[in-house]
C-alpha cells in the first residue's frame, strides 16, 4: 500500500495529495489564505507576500511558491502574519484610489475585500493616489493605470495563457505600471478583446466595457422596440451571484426579468447557433469534398478571429465564412422586423467581452446600423437586473418569445468548448437515433481540457478535429499545423479556456465553477426535446422563408485583413 | 597563432612566452585601470613609448613571438590599486611604483630611469617625510595579499601570451588532464570558497549540486553585474586580469559538465566589456575556447552578455531572465538555479572573485588556501575602499583581518585627521559598522553576526562629519530607485521608508517615525521575494541601532548633529555684531536677508538656500552657523 503523507496546517494534520505548493494544500484544509497574484491557471508569480506563512523554525515562506512536505509543519495565522499582511495593505491602500463607492469594481475588489477582512482602519502613509489614467479606446475593456496594484495577473493571462502579448510590465521599482507597447492605446495594440485580463484582475483597473445605459435608454424610449437574445453560456452563470448554484440553469428566470424590464421579445442564441451548424456543416463537406483549405477553423468566437486577423492573417482563408451565432440570428431578426412600425433596438447578452467589438465591426452593419445595437455581458445583465429592484430568486420562469423562440440542445452546448463540434457531428451523423448522440458525446469532444481531438468516420473517410480553448492551446496547435507535424480537417477555436461558459463577461470564477456551468449547458440539453439543429423546425422555416436566397448575404461573412476596424 | 592541439603544444607556448618575458629586462607597467585611465594614464603610455622609440630604446608593447633580444616591455595592466595616488606606473626589475604621475615626468622616466636606471624621488610615495620606492614596502600593500589581484599591476591585461607567460592556464590544464570532474569539484569543496558575491554560499557545494543534474544542457554563469555604489573589485579583475577569470569558469565547465557559460557585465563597464571580449577572442584563437580543446572531448564556449546597469540584475534568476531577454525580475524560488536557471538549464552561478580564486585552489591545492584566513571563511577578499578615507583604493586582504588594520593601516585613516564615525560595508545590503565593531574580523561569519554582510566588499568610510541619516537616505534612495517593483514590501515599502527619511533630513520628522521605519523595515526584511529586496532596509536599520540618537535629534530639535543635513542648517546674524551694512542682504541669491540700513539684519530661514554667500561677504563676522 502506498504509504499516505501528511503536513500540519495550524496544529492540523492535512493529506498532501499533489498539490503543487502550500497555497493550495492549506486551501484545501478549508483556510482562505489571501492572495493578489495566485491563480491556478497561471504561473506562480509570488509577488503579493500576502500568502506568507511561518514555519516552525519561525521562517517565512511564500505558500504559493513553496512545494509541500511530508512533515512539515506551518502556521497560517500568526501575530507576525496578520502584522505583514496588515502592513502590505496599507501600503497598497496609500498608493490606491480609495473611490471604492463609485469604482466599477465596487464590491468585487480583492483590495477592498482584504481591507475589509484584514480590519485595515487607517492607513499611516500619505496618500499618493495617482490621478486616474484611462485608456478606453478598446470596445471591449477599458483600463486605469491608478487603481493597478502590479500583481501582474492580466500579463500572465495575455501572455502564457492567451499568447496574446499585448500587454507587459514597463518601467521599474515605484515607476512600474502595465503598458501596451510604447503605451500605445488598447485598441491598437495586438489586443483581442477575450477580455480575461479584466476576469483576473483583483481590482478596477481593468474593467469590461459597460454598455448598459444605452440598453436603458431604449428601453425607456416607447418608440423603440426593444428586443433581445441570450447567449447559451450566461444561463448557467448567474448562478452564485444571483443566489443560486453554479452552472445552475436559470434561462426561465432571466426572461422573466427581461420581460420586466420592458423587453419586448426574447430570443435564445442557440437559435442562431443551429444556424450556424448547418452553414457550417455545409461547408465543412465542401472543403472536404475540394480538399481545399483545410482545416477549416471554426469562426463563432470573435477573439479568435481578431486574434487570426492580427497574429495569422494567412490563415483567414480557411476562417470559416459563417457569421457567428449571435451575428445570423441578429441579422435574420432585424431583417424579419425591418417592416415594423417601430423602431428596432437589439441588444445581445453575452458571456463575452469581444462581442462588443464584434457587434461593431463594419462587417455585420446594414446601412450603417449594426444588426446589434448593444452587448451586454452576463456581468451587465446582473447590475441590470439589481438596478430594476426585480427580486430575481422570487421570479417565476417565463418562455421565450415568438416568433424564434424555438431552440435545440445542440445549440445550447455552443457554449462550452466541444460544443460547436458534438453539434455538428450531430448534424453530420447519419445515425439520427439517441444512440448516435451517445456516439458524438463519446468521440472526446467533451471536457474542460484545453486540447482535445476526435477522429470521426464520415461516409469513406476520417474526418480529424481538434478542439482548442485559450489562445496559446490555439497558437500552439497553429504552429503545428503550419510547420506539418500535425493535420486536420476541422479545428474548433474559443479563445477563453473552458469556451464560452468561461467567457470574460461573466462573474469571476475558479476553474470548478467554469466546469460546472459546462456541466449545466449539457444537462439542458439532456432535457431538450429538440436535439439535432437540423429538427429545430423554426430554422427550417426561415431557409423557405426570409433566408430563401439571401443565405449568404445574411449568415456569412468574408474576414479581410483590414476588415475589423477600431473605434 | 595556430590552435593548440594537445597538451604538450600549450607547455610549449607557456615556455615560449615565459621566454619572451625574460627578455624583457625592464619593464614600465603603465596602469590602464578605469581610474588611471581617467586621470590620463593612458596618454602617459602613448608618450612613453613615442620617446622610447625616438631614442632607439628597443621596446616591446606585445609580448613578442620571435625576441630579438632584450628590449623594455611597456604594458598597458590592471588596476594597482592605490587609484588615490593615480595615474599609477610600475618600474621593474626594481619594483619602484611611482605615483601621480604626469604627462610631464615622462621624459624624465625614460631617461633616468629607463636608460640610466636611476629613482625619479619625487614620483616615489611618500608618507611623514619617509618615501616609500618600492611597491610592496608601501604602507597600503604591506598588509595586503594579493592573490586574486596577483597579476593586476603586473602583467599586460590585454595578452593571453604574457598570461600564459606568467603560468596562466594551468591550472586549467590540471583540471582538464589530471583531474576528474569529481576530483576538481572535491578540491573546491574542501577549500571551503565561498561565494564572494555576498551570500558566501560554498562554490563546491553549487557545483556539485549542478554536476549531479541530469540534463545533458548545462551552463557556467559570470556575474560581472557589480553594482553597488562604491564598489569596484569586479571591475579591476575584468580589466586587470580577464584570463584568470576565464580560467575559473573553464574549469567550472569542465567541473559541472557545462559547455556554455556567459558573462554578464554592466554596460557601463565598456573597458571590463573590450578586455574581455579581447580576452575571450584570444582564447578561441589559441583553441583553449572552442570544441575539442586541446584534443580532448571537452568543449566550451564564452558569451558576454551586457546588463542595462539594473542594480537588480546582480540578483540570480533576474540575470539570468535580462541574459535570456526578458525583463529583468527576480522569480519565487524553488526551482533553484542549480536546477532550473539559464534558459531554464542547470546553471553555475558565481561572481567574478569567486572565479577568479578557481585556478589558485586547483593549481595550489586546498590545504594552500584553506592555511589562509580563519577556517570558515578561507581565502582573501577583495575591498574596494571609498569614502572619507586617505587612501582610496582596491585592496586584497586575508579573510578575517580586522576592520581597523584595513581602514588605519592600509587605507591609512579618516581624510583630514577627522574622526572615524562608521563605514558602510556591502554596499545599500550591508550595514553600518561603528568604531564599536573595528576589531570585528572580516569574514562572513562575524559580519552576519553584527548584522552587516560583506557584500561585494565595498567599504565606504564615513567621518564625524557624515550624517548617519543622510546616509540610510541616500541607501534608501538608491535601492528605492532600484527596486525592480515586482513585490509589493519592496516596491512600495522602500517608497514609504524614503520618503520618511526625506521628511526627517528636511527637519520635518515626527514623533513615531523611527518605530514606523523599523517596523516597514521589518515588514520588507521578512517578506520581500529577493534577496536584494529582504537587505534592502539594512542601512536603515544599522543607522537606527547605532545612532538613534542622531535620528531623535533630527526628530525632535530639528537639528543634524553632523551639521550635513543642508535644511536643518542654521545661519543666523547676530545683532550684536551686525553693523546693518547690507552687504550680506545684497549678496544674498534669493534674497532671504532683509533689515535696516544700521540696524541689524535678519535672515529667513525658510527662504535662505544654505548658500552661505553671506558669510563670505560680511566683514564683522556677524553671520555664525549652528
Amino acid at each position: 500500500m502506498e504509504q499516505r503523507e501528511f503536513m500540519t496546517v495550524d496544529g492540523i494534520p492535512v493529506e498532501i495529495n499533489g498539490e503543487k505548493n502550500l497555497l493550495e494544500l492549506i486551501r484545501k484544509a478549508g483556510i482562505k489564505l489571501p492572495t493578489f497574484c495566485y491563480h491556478s491557471e497561471l504561473s506562480v508569480y509570488g509577488a503579493c507576500r500576502m500568502c506568507m506563512v511561518e514555519t516552525e523554525r519561525g521562517g517565512l515562506e511564500a505558500a504559493c511558491s513553496t512545494p509541500p512536505k511530508a512533515g512539515m509543519a506551518i502556521q497560517t495565522n500568526t501575530e507576525r502574519l496578520r502584522r505583514y499582511r496588515k502592513n502590505i495593505l496599507e501600503l497598497l491602500l496609500a498608493n490606491h484610489c480609495r473611490d471604492c463607492t463609485t469604482c466599477s469594481n465596487n464590491g468585487k475588489c480583492k483590495l477592498q475585500d482584504l481591507a475589509m477582512r484584514f480590519n485595515i482602519e487607517g492607513v499611516r502613509f500619505p496618500n499618493t493616489a495617482p490621478q486616474p489614467q484611462k485608456d478606453d479606446s478598446s470596445l471591449c475593456i477599458a483600463k486605469d493605470a491608478s487603481k493597478c496594484i502590479l500583481c501582474g495577473d492580466c500579463v500572465r493571462m495575455c501572455n502564457e495563457v492567451q499568447s496574446v502579448g499585448a500587454i507587459d510590465f514597463a518601467h521599474r521599482g515605484s515607476k512600474m505600471e502595465i503598458s501596451t507597447a510604447f503605451g500605445m492605446p488598447i485598441a491598437q495594440s495586438p489586443c483581442v478583446g477575450c477580455g480575461q485580463c479584466a476576469a483576473v484582475c483583483p481590482t478596477g483597473a481593468i474593467v469590461v466595457r459597460d454598455n448598459a445605459n444605452r440598453v436603458w435608454r431604449a428601453l425607456d424610449d416607447r418608440g423603440v422596440k426593444v428586443t433581445a437574445q441570450i447567449a447559451p453560456a450566461v444561463r448557467v452563470a448567474l448562478g452564485r451571484e444571483m443566489g443560486l448554484r453554479e452552472g445552475e440553469n436559470s434561462m426561465g428566470k432571466i426572461v422573466a426579468a427581461l420581460h420586466r424590464m420592458g423587453f419586448d421579445e426574447v430570443y435564445d442564441t442557440s437559435t442562431g447557433a443551429d444556424l450556424t451548424v448547418l452553414e457550417e456543416s455545409e461547408e465543412l463537406l465542401s472543403h472536404l469534398e475540394s480538399g481545399a483549405s483545410l482545416p477549416l477553423f471554426t469562426s463563432c468566437c470573435p477573439a479568435w478571429v481578431q486574434f487570426c486577423e492580427k497574429s495569422h492573417p494567412e490563415l483567414l482563408a480557411h476562417v470559416s465564412t459563417c457569421r457567428s451565432p449571435m451575428q445570423m440570428f441578429a441579422a435574420v431578426i432585424k431583417e424579419q422586423e425591418k417592416t415594423s412600425s417601430r423602431r428596432q433596438f437589439h441588444v445581445a447578452i453575452m458571456p463575452c467581452t469581444a462581442k462588443k467589438f464584434e457587434a461593431a465591426r463594419e462587417e455585420f452593419r446594414v446601412d450603417g446600423a449594426p444588426n446589434v445595437d448593444a452587448v451586454i455581458t452576463t456581468q451587465e445583465l446582473i447590475r441590470m437586473i439589481k438596478e430594476s429592484g426585480v427580486v430575481f430568486e422570487d421570479l417565476e420562469p417565463e418562455a421565450l418569445d415568438m416568433p424564434f423562440g424555438m431552440t435545440s440542445g445542440a445549440g445550447v452546448i455552443f457554449g462550452v468548448t466541444g460544443g460547436v463540434t458534438e453539434a455538428v457531428l450531430r448534424r453530420l451523423a447519419s445515425d439520427k437515433t439517441r444512440g448516435g448522440l451517445y456516439t458524438a458525446a463519446l468521440t472526446g469532444v467533451r471536457g474542460m481540457k484545453g486540447v482535445k481531438e476526435a477522429r470521426v468516420p464520415y461516409l469513406d473517410r476520417e474526418v480529424r478535429i481538434a478542439i482548442v480553448s485559450g489562445l496559446s492551446n490555439a497558437e500552439a496547435l497553429i504552429q503545428k499545423i503550419l510547420s506539418g507535424e500535425e493535420a486536420y480537417d476541422f479545428v474548433e477555436v474559443m479563445a477563453c479556456p473552458g469556451g464560452c461558459v468561461s467567457g470574460a463577461g461573466q462573474p469571476y470564477s475558479a476553474s470548478t465553477g467554469k466546469a460546472e456551468r459546462g456541466e449545466g449547458l449539457y444537462a439542458v440539453d439532456r432535457v431538450s426535446s429538440i436535439k439535432r439543429s437540423e429538427e429545430n423546425s423554426l430554422v427550417q422555416s426561415l431557409y423557405g422563408d426570409v433566408l430563401k436566397g439571401r443565405v449568404h448575404e445574411l449568415l456569412h461573412v468574408n474576414y479581410t485583413k483590414d476588415g475589423g476596424h477600431d473605434a | 597563432m595556430n590552435k593548440l592541439t594537445n597538451r604538450d603544444e600549450l607547455i610549449a607556448l607557456r615556455k615560449e612566452c615565459a621566454g619572451a618575458l625574460a627578455l624583457e629586462t625592464k619593464r614600465v607597467l603603465v596602469c590602464a585601470g578605469t581610474g588611471c585611465v581617467s586621470s590620463g594614464s593612458m596618454r602617459i603610455f602613448e608618450r612613453l613609448k613615442t620617446l622610447m622609440e625616438e631614442r632607439n630604446i628597443p621596446v616591446s608593447v606585445e609580448l613578442a613571438h620571435e625576441p630579438h633580444g632584450q628590449s623594455v616591455g611597456l604594458k598597458e595592466c590592471g588596476c594597482h590599486g592605490f587609484c588615490e595616488m593615480g595615474p599609477l606606473v610600475r618600474i621593474e626589475p626594481q619594483g619602484w611604483l611611482y605615483t601621480k604621475t604626469t604627462l610631464e615626468d615622462c621624459e624624465e622616466i625614460v631617461t633616468r630611469t629607463i636608460l640610466c636606471g636611476e629613482r625619479i624621488e619625487r614620483l616615489s610615495f611618500q608618507k611623514d617625510g619617509t618615501a616609500y620606492p618600492k611597491q610592496d614596502e608601501i604602507p597600503f600593500y604591506q598588509k595586503q595579499t594579493r592573490l586574486v589581484l596577483e597579476h593586476c599591476g603586473q602583467i599586460d591585461a590585454t595578452s593571453i601570451r604574457e598570461y600564459l607567460g606568467f603560468g596562466g592556464y594551468a591550472a586549467f590544464e590540471t583540471a582538464l588532464f589530471d583531474r576528474t570532474p569529481d576530483d576538481v569539484i572535491d578540491e573546491i569543496t574542501k577549500s571551503n570558497l565561498r561565494g564572494r558575491g555576498g551570500g558566501g554560499f560554498p562554490a563546491g557545494r553549487k557545483w556539485a549540486q549542478v554536476r549531479r543534474q541530469t540534463e545533458p544542457v548545462k551552463y557556467v554563469v559570470c556575474n560581472g553585474d557589480e553594482g553597488d555604489p562604491g564598489a569596484f573589485m569586479d571591475r579591476s579583475v575584468m580589466e586587470g586580469d580577464p584570463h584568470r577569470m576565464l580560467e575559473g569558469m573553464m574549469i567550472a565547465g569542465i567541473a559541472t559538465g557545462a559547455q556554455e557559460g556567459y558573462i554578464y557585465v554592466r554596460a557601463e563597464y565598456p573597458l571590463a566589456v573590450k578586455r574581455l571580449r579581447r580576452a575571450i577572442a584570444q582564447a578561441e584563437e589559441l583553441g583553449l575556447l572552442g570544441d575539442n580543446i586541446l584534443g580532448t572531448a571537452f568543449c566550451f564556449t564564452l558569451h558576454i552578455a551586457r546588463g542595462a546597469g539594473a542594480f537588480v540584475c546582480g540578483e540570480g534568476s533576474a540575470l539570468t531572465a535580462s541574459i535570456e531577454g526578458k525583463r529583468g525580475m527576480p522569480r519565487v524560488k524553488p526551482p533553484r538555479t542549480v536546477e532550473h536557471g539559464l534558459f531554464d538549464k542547470p546553471t553555475v552561478l558565481n561572481n567574478v572573485e569567486t572565479f577568479a580564486n578557481v585556478p589558485l585552489i586547483i593549481a595550489r591545492g586546498a590545504d594552500w588556501y584553506k592555511s589562509i584566513g580563519p577556517e570558515n571563511s578561507p581565502g582573501t577578499k577583495a575591498f574596494a575602499l571609498t569614502g572619507n578615507i586617505v587612501n582610496t583604493g582596491l585592496i586584497e586582504v586575508p579573510m578575517g583581518t580586522t576592520l581597523r588594520e584595513v581602514i588605519f593601516d592600509i587605507g591609512g585613516g579618516v581624510r583630514g585627521g577627522k574622526q572615524f564615525k562608521a563605514v558602510q560595508i556591502g554596499g545599500p545590503s550591508g550595514g553600518c559598522l561603528t568604531t564599536e565593531d573595528l576589531d570585528l574580523p572580516l569574514d562572513f561569519d562575524s559580519l552576519k553576526k553584527a548584522g552587516a554582510m560583506i557584500g561585494s566588499g565595498g567599504l565606504v568610510v564615513m567621518d564625524e562629519d557624515t550624517c548617519m541619516v543622510e546616509v540610510a537616505r541616500f541607501f534608501m534612495h538608491f535601492t528605492q530607485n532600484e527596486s525592480c517593483g515586482k513585490c509589493v514590501p519592496c516596491r512600495e515599502g522602500t517608497k514609504r521608508m524614503l520618503a520618511i527619511l526625506e521628511r526627517i533630513v528636511e527637519g520635518k520628522g515626527e514623533e513615531g517615525d523611527i518605530e514606523l521605519l523599523l517596523e516597514l523595515a521589518d515588514t520588507i526584511t521578512a517578506t520581500a521575494l529577493c534577496g536584494l529586496g529582504k537587505s534592502a532596509a539594512s542601512p536603515v536599520v544599522s543607522t537606527i541601532k547605532s545612532f538613534r540618537a542622531e535620528y531623535e535629534a533630527h526628530i525632535r530639535e530639528k537639528r543634524c548633529p553632523a551639521g550635513e543635513c543642508q535644511k536643518l542648517k542654521r545661519i543666523w546674524i547676530d545683532p550684536a555684531l551686525c553693523k546693518g551694512c547690507s552687504k550680506c542682504a545684497k549678496a544674498c541669491p534669493v534674497n532671504a536677508i532683509t533689515g535696516q540700513i544700521k540696524q541689524p539684519f535678519s535672515i529667513d530661514l525658510s527662504q535662505c538656500i544654505r548658500c552661505e554667500s553671506c558669510i563670505a561677504t560680511c566683514a564683522f563676522h556677524a553671520i555664525l552657523e549652528g
